[in-house]
Order: structure tokens, then sequence, then C-alpha cells
């Protein structure tokens, strides 16, 4: 027995070069394609010439693509910072302090310091009140649902994360927000001592509304489906053996969870809240409809106003055009966006890759 | 000492339950999470009476806390404190999924309500052309045309990259090239629907000086549903038996030719469920689309030139359109009926899939 015999197996793997002598050996040039086999059949379509240009050909292909996907991130990268220029020269406000959008003026006079705190709050609300919901849903469905219940459970998960964003902006506006309002003047009434959940301005409920409060609990609601979803993943890979041992020893169902559940599965966990951070941070449409724009940092989250990049981008491109200062100021905000969603993912997947290679 | 066997499965052992074993610790009866409940629901009530509390929803979330404190409590002082712990856990857990599902049922449950009462055959037959926001009738047609003809440019351009990246991946890829491509296909996937609309905006319509058309949508749907296609199709390729792929080398087959006649055929089913749910991923994407297509009452059937409709800008423009008063409720009305068509059509797409990978998936095994 030597290593030999696993590594002519390991050659049949893809991407290791096929078992076999690269040259094509006599028999094979022999048959011209469609020539018939002795006993008079057609050949098979497996069998016939092998064409080493053919593999050379569609290896090319194939990783040709896989480039363009480079190229395109590449030129995302490349076209935004090209066209954005006009906002950092032509701006008379400092585009990372000022919190006023004005980009139409003369002179313009823009920022993006409200729109940059307006994104981060309303993604910071929705991540405190996402994971852990989806957490709970993700061990729900992985380890306290029956088999049956667990697999309708989750492709109703699945679905729902199909289930377009603005469809989710529609029912904030029409049913979250009328119906939120008792409980945000509750909130600011009680606990207005906490300055975040005062709101100053308002003196009855029905001023209550479009807040980044509700915004955070719009953008929870629709990243739940997905961070749940990729939780259960990885809940569910966790090894018999080790919850096993758990049961052994003795665990309540909750010890075995926290002792072998949990620990496996926190890089997926945090991955999976990237991902989650990622959506919220770049959700559009359902932002846009839930908030009255402000463009000024205002910490009382039950009050009404706030933007996000996203949101600013689509409700003002309809003014902006024609105007080429204000076009590359919306750009500077997809630019600004785009470098932050970027980042954010990134640390995601090299958690996630850390992990891998720790576990292999 | 407690021996730590779940109820379940001292309820499983015939003759245990029955008999008090000193092995097994004082427990709650199997009724006491019911108890809890209606103990929480009534006192819940009380106070709402007591308080003069107007909605119901403080009543409800009320009883949820003091349903989960007093199981936890009870369990306390009768299993100990790692039952309750347990208990408590399990509680949140179940509670947390009713928290999260309940309102997503809700939502679609809400839609479909209110967007069933506009759906007629001349709704799906006919342009909002010349209807006014205080007029009657009008329909998606044109969104529709707008939609389909979009997500299907999409789905050519994206498709096909897709699945040749995911070729690559699974079949030809080591090294770093390989490492890179994988890398970025994951950031990819977390590329801002609106970047992906600007960037477009910026390459065609600012660089060539272009009139917003159908096409440059399609162009950033697809830059949005690579990366799905990508990563739902290797996985698919992944499936496909290493035995099979070594049976073709050993037969002397070149590497493309398994890959074009074993490979692909046996994952062809999985391929095109990855593919439907990538199109049914993008169907529903509204913000590249504000940017890039602009949005027409008319019927325009020609995606390269033009404003060309589609259902989320339908829904846009006759959200913007409303007049904020209840009086008129009929731009609203087409709003829900647009919505809900395009839930239909994304649902349609993903029990589709499902369904095709359901069924194909004895074959393959």
């Amino acid at each position: 027995m030597t290593d030999d015999h696993f590594e002519v197996a390991a050659m049949g793997v893809p991407g290791a070069m096929p078992i076999g002598p690269n040259q094509p050996d006599s028999a094979d040039q022999i048959d011209p394609p469609g020539s018939r086999t002795p006993d008079g059949r057609p050949e098979a379509g497996v069998s016939g010439r092998s064409e080493r240009i053919g593999d050379k050909v569609f290896k090319a292909l194939a990783a040709g693509s896989g480039g363009l996907l480079l190229v395109v991130m590449a030129a995302i990268a490349i076209f935004l910072i090209w066209k954005a220029i006009p906002a950092f020269t032509g701006n008379s406000g400092n585009l990372f302090t000022t919190q006023t959008w004005n980009p139409q003026g003369s002179p313009p006079v823009f920022g993006m310091a409200a729109v940059f705190f307006g994104t981060v709050v309303a993604a910071f609300i929705a991540m405190i009140i996402a994971v852990p919901i989806a957490i709970g849903i993700a061990l729900f469905i992985s380890h306290y649902a029956s088999r049956r219940a667990a697999t309708a459970l989750g492709a109703t998960v699945d679905l729902l994360a199909a289930v377009p964003s603005l469809v989710f902006g529609m029912w904030g506006l029409y049913f979250l927000i009328p119906q939120t309002q008792g409980f945000q003047q509750w909130l600011s009434e009680y606990f207005g001592w906490i300055p975040i959940f005062d709101n100053p301005t308002a003196t009855s409920a029905g001023q209550f509304g479009k807040s980044l409060l509700i915004a955070g609990f719009v953008l929870a609601i629709m990243i739940i489906p997905i961070v749940s979803a990729v939780c259960r993943e990885v809940f569910l890979q966790v090894p018999q053996e080790t919850v096993d041992a758990a049961w052994a020893l003795g665990a309540t169902k909750w010890e075995m969870i926290r002792t072998a559940v949990l620990p496996f599965g926190r890089a997926g966990m945090i991955s999976a809240a990237m991902l989650g951070l990622g959506r919220a941070l770049g959700e559009t449409i359902a932002v846009a409809l839930v908030l009255n724009s402000g463009f000024r940092i205002n910490w009382h989250l039950t009050e009404p106003g706030g933007d996000t990049f996203a949101s600013t981008i689509a409700l003002k491109f309809g003014e902006a055009s024609g105007s080429p200062v204000a076009i590359a100021a919306l750009i500077a905000a997809g630019l600004f966006l785009f470098l932050i969603t970027l980042a954010v993912n990134s640390i995601a997947r090299i958690v996630i890759a850390r992990r891998k290679e720790f576990t292999a | 000492m407690s021996r730590p066997s779940t109820a379940t499965t001292a309820a499983r052992t015939p003759g245990v339950s029955n008999k008090k074993s000193d092995l097994i610790g004082a427990r709650l009866p199997k009724w006491a999470p019911y108890g809890a409940g209606v103990g929480a629901v009534v006192l819940a009530l009380g106070l709402r009476s007591l308080l003069d509390w107007t909605g119901w929803y403080t009543a409800f979330f009320t009883a949820a806390v003091l349903f989960i404190v007093i199981l936890t409590a009870w369990s306390f002082s009768v299993e100990g404190r790692r039952r309750a712990k347990d208990r408590f856990a399990t509680t949140l857990v179940c509670s947390s999924f009713v928290a999260a599902i309940v309102p997503l049922v809700l939502i679609l449950g809400y839609i479909g309500i209110k967007g069933i009462s506009v759906f007629s055959a001349d709704f799906f037959l006919k342009s909002m052309n010349g209807v006014t926001s205080r007029q009657d009738g009008g329909g998606l047609y044109h969104a529709l045309v707008g939609t389909l003809e979009l997500v299907l440019i999409a789905a050519v351009i994206a498709l096909p990259i897709g699945i040749l990246t995911a070729i690559y991946l699974v079949e030809y890829g080591r090294g770093k090239f390989a490492k890179a491509v994988t890398f970025f296909v994951d950031v990819m996937t977390g590329v801002p629907s609106i970047v992906a609309g600007l960037f477009v905006y910026t390459f065609l319509l600012l660089g060539f000086g272009m009139r917003p058309f159908g096409a440059a949508g399609a162009i950033a749907l697809a830059i949005l549903m690579v990366p799905v296609s990508v990563r739902a199709s290797e996985e698919m390729l992944k499936l496909v038996p290493r035995d099979l792929r070594e049976a073709s080398y050993a037969l002397g087959v070149p590497k493309w030719r398994t890959i074009v006649k074993v490979v692909l055929p046996t994952a062809m089913s999985g391929l095109i469920t990855s593919s439907l749910l990538a199109i049914a991923r993008v169907a529903g994407e509204t913000a590249p689309l504000i940017l890039l297509v602009g949005y027409t009452a008319r019927i325009n059937f020609n995606p390269f030139s033009g404003d060309q409709a589609t259902l989320p800008m339908m829904v846009w423009d006759q959200l913007g359109k409303r007049s904020g008063t209840t009086s008129n409720d009929l731009t609203e009305a087409r709003a829900w009926g647009a919505a809900l068509t395009l839930v239909l059509l994304v649902l349609i797409l993903n029990v589709g899939a499902r369904l095709l990978a359901r069924l194909a998936r004895p074959k393959t095994s």
C-alpha cells in the first residue's frame, strides 16, 4: 500500500489532470466523429475525437467569464469615482461634514454627514432587532421543529426572502406606520429621558410616523429571512457527534445549543449578520417609502425625518437630472455606499474563509 | 441528582413515565406551558381593563412577556435553575419564530387583500395610457410587458456568464485567480441594486449620452443576477458525483466534452432551478429602474429605445401620484394590484423552481 494509489485516484477530481495520457492515442485518431462502432451502431455522443484545442477554448471561455466579473467590479469602482469628481471639486460645503443637500443651488452645498448618519443608524436598528430574532428562527427550524415542519418552515422563510423590497416598503407605509404611531408616542412619553426615544416636536400621535426607528423596523423585517436562512444552513451542519456528546453529558436542550451549536455556528452567524447589514445599508425603495427627507443629523429617532445613501439617490434623482454637479453628488453618494457595503461584505467573507480553513 | 433526559424521551419509554423515578427530578406537569399561557392572557386582560389600555397590541405584548415570566419563574421554583434556563430559551426561540414569521405572512396576506380588489381582465389587458389618477380603469399590461422583456434580456446576458463562471470555479478553479473570482462573486452579491443602477447610468447613459431605455435596466439587473446565478449553479455542479467525471476521463474523453456531455446534463435540472431563482431575485428590483428605464404609461414593446414601464416602476409611479387624501383611492388600488402581480410573479418563479428541484431529485441520486 503506497500513497500512489490515492494520488492516481485524486487525478480524477475536477481541476486535476484527467487520468490517461495527454496525447490522444491512435484509436482516437483513427475514428473520425460520427463514425460507426464495429457492430454498426453510430458512435455515442461522449466519445469521438479528443480535440485538445476544444479544452483550451472551453477553459478560456469559462475563465473569461470569471474574469469578466472582476472587470465589472473594477469598472463599477472606476466609473463611480470618475463621474463623482465634479462632486469633490464643485462643492462649497464639506463633503464629509456638511449636512444640507442642495447641489442645485449656486453655489452648490451638500455633504454626506446626515445621509451617512441615517444609513448607519437605520441599518444598526435593523441589526439589533433582526439578528437575535433570525438566530431564534434558525434555531427553531434546525433544532426545535420536527423534521417535516422544519422543511416546510425553511421553504417559507426562503420564499419570504424573495419578496421584493418594494412590497415591504408599501406595507411599512400603509400598515406599520399608522399602527405604530401610538407605540412611538408611548416610547417618547415614557422613555423620553433617553434622548434617542424623545420626540420634542410632536404633540399628538398623528405627528409620529416616518422616523428612522420605523425605517429600522422595516429593514429588520426585510433582512430576517436572509439572515435566518444563512444561520439555518450553518446550524444544520453542526456535527452530530458534538451534539450527541452534549446530550451524553446530560445537557439540557439549551445547554446543548449553547455548548455545541452556537460555538460551531459563530462564524456563520457573524457572516450572516454582515450579509444582512449589507442588505440593510443598500436597501433603497423600502426606505425611500417610509422616510421623510430631512438632511440633518437628528438623534431623536422617533422624530420623523432621515435619509440614507440609497434613498437619497432614488428620491433626488428626478430633480438632479440636468445639473451635472447634482448628478455627480448622487454618484458620490453611490460611491460611498459602494465602498461601505464592499467593506462590510469583504469582512463577512474573510470571517467565513478563516473559519473554513480552520475546520478543514 | 436529576438525570438529564428530556421530557420527550421519558414519555416515549413505556413504563418509565408512569412510575415516579427517583432518577428524574421534579418536573412541571405537561400542561404547564398552556397553563402559564392562559394565566398570562387572563392577567393581561385584567390589566387592560384596570389601566384602561385602548389598543390590543399592548395587551398582547403584556401577555407575551407575562407568559415568559410566569413559566420561567414556575419552572425555577419547581425544576431548578438549569431547567428554568432551558424553558426560558425554548420560549424565546419559539416566540422569536412567531414574532417574525407571523408578520411576514401577514404582509403577504395584507397585500393579497389590498391587491385582489382591483384584479380584473381589463387590469391585465390594458395600459395606463390616458388614465388620470382620478379615473377608474387602466391596467398593468404595459408594465407586465416591460418587466418580462427586461427580465428576459437580463437572463440572456447573465445566465451564460453565471453558469460558465460556476463551471470554471468547480471544474478548473485552482490558484489565485479562482480565489479572487470566488471572493468577488461573494462581494458582488452584496452590491446594492442602486449602485449597480448608478454604474450603468454613468457608463451607458452619461458615457454615451443616451436617453433611458429598457435594455439599460436589463444590464443593471444582469449585474445583480450574475453572482446569484454563479453561487447557485456552483452548488448544483458540486452535486454531480465525481465518479461520473472519472468514468468519462477513463474512457479518454477530453475534459470539455466531459463537462458538456456528462456534467451539465446531470446537473441540468439543478441549473434550471438556480436560474429561475436568480431570475426571481431580480424581477422585483426597483431601484436601478428608476435611474435607467424611466416610466411611461404607454405600451412600448421595444426595450432598446424609449422609456419603458415595469411593474415596480408602475407601483412607484402610482404611489407618487396618490393625493394623500382617502377620497382618492384609485391610484393606491392600482399600486397594490401591480405589487400583488409582482409578488405573484416572483412567488410563482420560486415555487416553480423548487418544485422542479424536488421532481428532478430522485433521478440524479
